[in-house]
């Protein structure tokens, strides 16, 4: 690909992801085939703050509707995954996103076909 | 379910906004005396929410030059100008903005709204990326739902963001369009322009950007931010609006491109629409002749804009990041902002309270737009309310900061 020579910088940079861990903050790196698991883990962590009541955030749960996250906040947050895993989730593609399963997938399928 | 039904989130919401006792979204000008001034609930009150930069809605000349057309021609065109024909006037205008911007192509819109709509919905098509601020104005968001291009948000103002989805489309087929704003309509900061066209240039995208709220305000002429980052020839669009600076209504779109003229035939919202009123085109005009001779009107907007500013930051309010004829007051929550924004009514001084889902990062804000016609003794009364204000409801510590935190700023 005809990507500027710093392209392989800057998909590592991409990599590196801020997990927090009450109070304290570690960088990890992802390793370059982020599993399933890698990806669901990071989009509950980003909805963590707008769980509803004690219901766990799951794979079916419905993002727009079983939590407190309004349309805006999602497409923020979407564009933090995007950082995340590397890829862009084009806004039409988003619309017809409403699982977290259904999130993970896109994620992974775009990684996929880079 | 009934059709209001979805609604009803807003409409509790709505309910909690006007428990206040004022509705900030119909608020009824009984009367508007000058740019800075109009009587509302039967009182005079100072204008800090109009967009009316320049303060030329009540400037004697572009007043003469509407009543001058309406007498010669009329009230309205009646129609749209593929069906109905241009007047000679229209023609003229677009032939100045052009001027006014060195480029060769200009189309005149009848709403801002409906240039950014038709524009970029129509610039880019199936197999195209289009490539938008997360902060874009609601026109531009509305343009990306008409558009068959792939549309990606990239974080606001920052052209790091920006590359990294430039570079993720590789060599994937289709035009690139990137859609930018001269200054933000909300928090009143500025884009980070040359380095966001530097990113354009590396990867072959078009540039796009929305001069609003910047036309007049900045560029040694007052061409907007294209102008004052010195990038005006690599911009290959520039969109515009006449209801801000030049006090009345419509929007404009230059171009070089060759071809830009078969927009005409093609953007939906010039075509289907009625053109702008000969009263309104005459006044445009001569508010654009105003603002290439009075380059003072742009320093008294800028000083004023210190003035409130730097008035507001001295006590302590939390304020949008730079500079701005559009000054963004932060304020905790959704009820306080109104809360705050109705006491300032009750106070006398109007501004524009805008709360989520109309605002970035879902901040609550007053939002205070500055005039070259206020004078320094309204914003000096402005910053003595508000902060009175503040103090009541704990907005800003109670002891007065002063000189010494405006020194040391």
């Amino acid at each position: 690909m005809p990507d500027p020579g710093t392209g392989e910088q800057l998909l590592r940079t991409a990599h590196q992801l801020i997990v927090e861990n009450d109070d304290i903050a570690n960088t990890l790196e992802l390793p370059r085939l982020a599993s399933r698991l890698d990806v669901i883990r990071e989009i509950c962590r980003h909805l963590a703050p707008y769980q509803a009541g004690e219901r766990p955030i799951v794979g079916a749960t419905v993002i727009a509707k079983d939590l407190t996250i309004d349309s805006l906040a999602i497409m923020d947050m979407v564009m933090e995954l995007e950082d995340s895993f590397d890829v862009s989730i084009p806004m039409n593609v988003v619309a017809e996103i409403h699982t977290v399963d259904q999130l993970a997938d896109t994620i992974l399928d775009l990684r996929a076909k880079r | 379910m009934g059709l209001f039904d979805r609604h009803a989130g807003l409409l509790e919401a709505y309910r909690d906004v006007r428990t206040t006792g004022a509705d900030p979204f119909q608020i009824r000008m009984e009367r508007v005396l000058s740019p800075t001034e109009a009587i509302i609930n039967g009182r005079k009150t100072l204008l800090v929410g109009t967009n009316n930069y320049f303060g030329l809605t009540f400037d004697p000349s572009c007043m003469e030059a509407a009543i001058e057309a309406i007498r010669a021609e009329g009230t309205g065109t009646t129609g749209s100008r593929i069906a109905n024909g241009s007047y000679s006037e229209h023609v003229l205008l677009e032939e100045e903005i052009a001027a006014f911007y060195g480029k060769k192509h200009c189309m005149v819109f009848t709403t801002g709204y409906q240039a950014n709509l038709g524009v970029i919905s129509t610039l880019v098509g199936q197999g195209d990326h289009l490539l938008i601020d997360a902060d874009s104005h609601a026109s531009i968001y509305d343009a990306c739902k008409m558009t068959q291009a792939e549309v990606v948000r990239f974080k606001h103002n920052d052209p790091s963001s920006l590359e990294s989805r430039l570079r993720r489309l590789g060599d994937k087929p289709g035009n690139r369009l990137v859609i930018l704003e001269g200054i933000y309509s909300m928090l009143g900061d500025s884009a980070p322009l040359k380095e966001f066209v530097e990113v354009c240039k590396k990867y072959g995208a078009y540039v796009l950007v929305d001069e609003a709220h910047s036309l007049g305000a900045l560029g040694e002429t007052g061409r907007g931010l294209c102008e004052s980052t010195g990038v005006l020839d690599d911009c290959h669009f520039i969109v515009g609006t006449f209801s801000k600076t030049l006090g009345a209504i419509g929007g404009y779109c230059v171009s070089n491109d060759p071809d830009f003229d078969i927009l005409r035939v093609t953007v939906r919202s010039y075509m289907f629409t009625a053109s702008l009123p000969p009263s309104i085109v005459a006044s445009v005009r001569q508010a654009l002749r105003v603002v290439k001779a009075r380059p003072e009107l742009r320093k008294q907007l800028w000083d004023n804009v210190a003035t409130l500013y730097d008035g507001l930051a001295a006590q302590g309010f939390k304020l949008g990041p730079e500079h701005g004829p559009v000054v963004g007051v932060h304020l905790p929550d959704r009820m306080l902002a109104i809360g705050f924004w109705r006491a300032m009514l009750d106070a006398g001084i109007y501004v524009n309270v805008a709360v989520p889902p109309a605002t970035p990062n879902g901040v609550s804000l007053l939002r205070c737009s500055v005039c070259a016609a206020h004078t320094p003794q309204q914003l000096e009364h402005m910053i003595e309310v508000m902060t009175g204000i503040g103090r009541q409801l704990g907005v800003i510590s109670g002891a007065p900061k002063l000189r010494v935190v405006a020194g040391s700023r």
